[in-house]
């Protein structure tokens, strides 16, 4: 590989049409290398939600292009996009968004039993580590209504982290938690850097947040100021 | 892809909707039994009134008509061979009603693969003797062991034994005509054949066919004692009944016969043609209420699928972001509807059995059908199949437009709502 390079957009445009037609991303040029833990940072309004669901490939209504490991990810299939997902990113939204009709394992296990790359025991085991990692091994069997929001959070980087993504996206990971809950992920994804070289991108509003990480992208008015 | 996740996903989101799953299931169950119950009821109904009249009939019957002459003397005199002739006033000629080598035709057909047996008849019509007064009725010579096997006319007999017939003698009246004359079974009736020779028999049955006009007519009496009455050696038949493996070769079989024997011949189908239109009208009916039933449950699934996508959007968004394609999505769906589908499928063809079982318990009792005591019930295995087969076709048609709505859920919208 002759570059070091995650993800990588080129001339990242967008619009929203509804109720008239507006220019919310302006020709956004960014790339982001293995390892690092970005945060964009920006105002209420200024398109980084809308930059992150782009780069998730959930989103495809964009003109320009996106790069993941160097690879084009424009104009692909929804089938291969949901492969790509499936591989390569691990999300934490601010909301849990646990399935409440499976126990704590098996949610975590889940985008795994959809990679299908290893066995059922493997895969329960990977998961008891992640967990373990993460302070919640002796949480596994319990159902998410059981828990408190900062444990869910975790039980939701834990599922993140499954399919030894090549990056992890979160979208205000930290909006719903109290100050210590949310030191304890930030804690999370600076180990998660640290110890597996983990590439992280947040979008977070939380200036506290955002400065204790690595590189800030600043947003203003759907554009990259900093 | 990967069904078995696809199938757990499905079970469990059943689970945690248990209650709306049970009802959804409950509106097939209901369907599918009521369905199986009605085609076996109207097809037990169905059988039973061709069985009045079709097993009553042979499916081939031979015979000699009075017709007239098929070549008349022109058409065969050479010289006229070319033009076309018109004849008038052409009377039909009796032949004479008896099967001329009937006994060798007869051993013939037995040995033909497609006949199940044969069975020799003598019909003519009689006087019955009552008093001073003269009843004109019907008197049928029967082979009684061959008649026995192919009409099973024991089932018509309320009185007495059909192989009484085997004694000298004897004859079985039916029920409106020894009501008539008062008779019982141990009395004597005379009878006058058409040639004129009076007869003693003695009655030895009462039958009842349920059909009134049948039964005030109709008598039987052995081959040999119909041929004692009318005077004729016992070489006379008048009829050759044939009953075949396959019914629907009949009218086939009938043309076939008709040449070969140079003899008249008619299928039941043709004799029967009217009851053959009644079945067929019950059984629209009975399909058409049943698919009515199954489509109203399928609207059921399709609201109870729709309300939980609506409850489900979360879980949805986050199975698509995890890397789950609309596809995978539609087919959890059209997985839930097809378990509600198979299930309640299922339960319907148990209690679809249930039921059938019940009303063929039901007493049912009526003068007119001597052999009926309870509401008729036709089982058969293709009740099952089609049931279950339309259970699950309206049940993926019910989920599939909800599962394709799934499909196009848009993760986005849903996770950037929060």
């Amino acid at each position: 590989m002759e570059n070091n390079k995650v993800l990588e957009t080129i001339g990242l445009t967008k619009y929203f049409y509804d109720p008239v037609k507006f220019k919310v991303l302006t020709s956004i040029d960014l790339s982001i290398d293995h390892g690092e833990f970005v945060s964009i940072v920006g105002k209420s309004g200024c398109g980084k939600s809308t930059l992150l669901y782009l780069l998730s490939t959930m989103d495809t209504d964009y003109e320009g292009q996106i790069l993941i490991h160097n690879e084009l990810v424009t104009g692909k299939a929804d089938k291969v996009l949901a492969q790509i997902r499936n591989e390569n990113i691990g999300f934490v939204f601010q909301f849990h968004y646990l399935l409440i009709e499976y126990n704590v394992l098996r949610n975590v296990m889940l985008p795994g039993m959809k990679l299908a790359k290893y066995s059922e025991q493997e895969l329960e085991h990977r998961a008891l580590e992640h967990l373990k990692i993460l302070g919640m091994e002796d949480q596994a069997l319990k159902m998410p209504n059981q828990l408190s929001g900062g444990q869910k959070q975790r039980v939701a980087i834990a599922r993140a982290l499954i399919n030894d993504p090549l990056i992890i996206m979160g979208d205000e990971p930290t909006g719903n938690l109290d100050k210590r809950n949310s030191d304890l992920v930030f804690d999370i994804f600076r180990e998660l850097t640290v110890e597996k070289k983990q590439t992280l991108l947040i979008v977070t509003h939380d200036t506290d947040f955002a400065n204790k990480t690595n590189r800030i992208i600043t947003m203003e008015d759907g554009r990259i100021v900093s | 892809m990967n069904f078995k996740l696809i199938l757990n996903i499905a079970l469990h989101l059943l689970q945690a909707r248990l209650k709306q799953t049970i009802v959804a299931a409950i509106g097939v169950t209901f369907s599918i039994a009521m369905f199986i119950a009605l085609v076996s009821f109207m097809n037990g109904l169905n059988k039973l009134l061709d069985g009045l009249m079709l097993n009553r009939t042979p499916h081939v019957r031979l015979y000699n008509d009075i017709k007239p002459t098929e070549h008349q003397p022109i058409t065969l005199a050479e010289a006229y061979q070319k033009n076309t002739n018109f004849i008038r006033s052409i009377k039909p000629k009796d032949i004479g009603k008896s099967i001329y080598n009937g006994k060798a035709i007869i051993s013939y057909l037995k040995k033909d693969s497609r006949i199940i047996d044969v069975a020799p008849k003598i019909t003519s019509s009689v006087f019955f003797n009552s008093g001073t007064i003269e009843i004109s009725g019907v008197i049928n010579g029967i082979d009684v062991l061959s008649e026995e096997k192919i009409f099973r006319i024991s089932e018509y007999i309320i009185e007495g034994k059909v192989t009484s017939l085997l004694q000298n003698n004897s004859i079985i009246l039916g029920k409106g005509l020894a009501n008539k004359m008062l008779l019982t079974v141990g009395d004597i009736v005379k009878i006058t054949s058409p040639n004129g020779n009076l007869t003693s028999l003695k009655i030895v049955g009462i039958s009842q066919m349920g059909i009134s006009d049948v039964d005030d007519v109709m008598s039987y009496t052995s081959l040999g004692t119909a041929q004692k009455i009318l005077g004729e050696p016992t070489n006379y038949i008048t009829d050759i009944q044939i009953q075949l493996h396959d019914k629907t070769i009949a009218p086939e079989l009938s043309k076939e016969f008709r040449h070969k024997f140079n003899l008249d011949a008619i299928d039941y189908k043709t004799v029967n043609s009217q009851f053959e239109t009644g079945s067929k009208v019950r059984n629209v009916i009975s399909y058409a209420v049943g698919i009515v039933l199954l489509i109203v449950a399928g609207f059921g699934i399709y609201n109870i699928l729709n309300m939980m996508i609506y409850e489900k959007m979360d879980s949805i968004a986050i199975l698509k972001a995890t890397g789950f394609s609309g596809n995978d999505v539609k087919w959890i769906f059209i997985s839930l509807s097809l378990i509600i589908g198979f299930v309640g499928g299922m339960f319907g063809l148990l209690f679809g059995f249930v039921f059938s079982s019940i009303i063929d318990v039901i007493p049912f009792r009526t003068s007119s059908l001597p052999t009926i005591t309870t509401y008729p019930i036709y089982y058969d295995s293709v009740f099952y199949v089609i049931g279950i087969v339309f259970a699950l076709f309206t049940t993926t048609i019910a989920g599939y437009f909800p599962a394709s709505k799934a499909s196009k859920v848009d993760p986005v919208e849903i996770i950037r709502g929060k």
